[in-house]
């Protein structure tokens, strides 16, 4: 193991506020198949611009969405139905305890 | 070393059949699996559920891990004993998990990198790599640098693999929020023959701070004011992650009001707001003076603080 390098200095873009995926490069980014995050468009989970998977464009906050989606789907072995069902059910637990911890004086 | 009993892990025999293990295994999965576990510790065990789950849902491995005899105890030191895996052929592992234990490690080696999701071939992308990287909150409102080690593989000039690591120091932007990506262009595993390299994404999680609650870009914060403050008004100074600032709280502040200083939340295009909780202290009446104050206190008021509850006072 080395270490003599200089240290680079690497500049980071957050994702969720300037970067789009296309289909390819968000498959790379959650190293999945472009066929499995298709399966995730047609249930209604991810849901990117455009028309078809060639100009289909996703925002950046659809990367932890689709990773959290790969990660249940894969560790539960869900069929891709259910996972829509858990990912809303999931939505819906975290608005209601936001709106709990708002309720509750810290 | 210490033995791993897999069987304890779901609590069933060692006869148990394929389909009373897998049953076993989603049962602990939905209850630890950390996206949607309230247990403290689901990490630590949903790690545990699925390296057993590994080993005994592949019936190869099981057959291999079931050789090494049953007079194993879970925590038991041990070590593999020479030739164990003669004749047996492990696949490459399909499950994407993190990190192994030492012994399942030592018993069926590294998980093979990656996912096995793409074929390594001339001229491919390397592996996108993803971690979480721990800040401030005071970092999202001031911006931070960090450095990270890194470790890839990489060939050395004899031909051998080595694994080599650098450090590379990371701008964290100001105004990122609990649960955003930082993409790192290039950072991730280096191309296949010339292919470009993967990128490194880094999942910010604030580190916990008691003072203040984080929602999105809006943040909370306790504001305690003594009654006099509460009922007559007072500008008080408020501690936020960027420092103190002044606040005019107005008179009759009740308990619970939440007082909003607009834009001191996290800041960026369209900033968070800061909430400022009201909570009443009362003094104790542990003095002569302050037992006659609180007297003149209540002399003074005709109030009636359980007048709307209807019952007996």
């Amino acid at each position: 193991m080395s270490s003599e390098h200089p240290l680079l200095r690497i500049r980071a873009e957050v994702v969720e506020e300037v970067v789009e995926f296309t289909l390819v490069e968000l498959s790379q980014a959650c190293n999945a198949t472009p066929a499995q995050l298709a399966a995730l468009v047609a249930e209604g989970v991810l849901a990117p611009a455009g028309q078809t998977g060639d100009d289909w464009r996703f925002a950046g906050t659809a990367l932890r969405r689709a990773r959290l989606a790969l990660r249940l789907a894969r560790d539960l072995e869900l069929n891709p139905p259910a996972l829509a069902l858990v990912l809303d059910m999931l939505d819906e637990i975290t608005s209601l305890r936001a709106r709990l911890a708002r309720q509750h004086r810290p | 070393m210490q033995f791993k009993d897999y069987y304890e892990v779901f609590g069933v025999p060692r006869t148990a059949t394929q389909d009373e293990i897998k049953s076993a295994y989603r049962k602990l999965a939905r209850k630890f699996h950390p996206d949607v576990s309230k247990e403290s510790d689901a990490e630590a065990r949903f790690k545990e559920i699925g390296e057993a789950y590994e080993v005994l849902k592949d019936p190869e491995k099981r057959a291999a891990y079931d050789q090494m005899g049953s007079q194993w105890k879970d925590g038991q030191d041990f070590r593999p004993p020479p030739n164990w895996d003669q004749g047996f052929e492990f696949r490459g592992a399909d499950f994407g998990g993190a990190d192994h234990s030492d012994f399942f490690e030592a018993l069926f080696g590294r998980r093979a990198h990656g996912s096995g999701a793409r074929q390594s071939r001339a001229g491919a992308q390397g592996e996108d790599h993803h971690a979480k990287i721990e800040i401030d909150l005071q970092d999202a409102y001031r911006g931070a640098q960090r450095s990270l080690g890194l470790r890839a593989p990489a060939v050395d000039a004899t031909g051998h693999v080595v694994l080599r690591e650098r450090h590379i120091e990371v701008t964290i932007p100001k105004g990122v929020r609990q649960g955003q990506h930082l993409r790192l262009a290039g950072q991730g595993t280096p191309g296949f023959d010339g292919g470009p390299a993967g990128d490194l994404y880094l999942e910010i999680v604030f580190r916990p701070d008691a003072r203040f609650r984080v929602e999105g870009r809006d943040v909370y914060t306790a504001l305690s004011l003594a009654p006099w403050e509460a009922a007559l008004g007072a500008t008080v100074s408020v501690t936020t992650p960027d420092g103190g600032v002044a606040l005019k709280v107005p008179a009759g502040s009740a308990a619970g009001r939440k007082l909003r200083l607009k834009a001191k939340g996290i800041p960026g295009r369209e900033p968070g707001d800061l909430y400022a909780e009201i909570a009443i202290v009362i003094p104790p009446a542990d003095t002569p003076e302050a037992v006659a104050a609180y007297q003149a206190f209540a002399s003074a008021f005709t109030f009636k603080p359980r007048a709307e509850s209807g019952g007996p006072s």
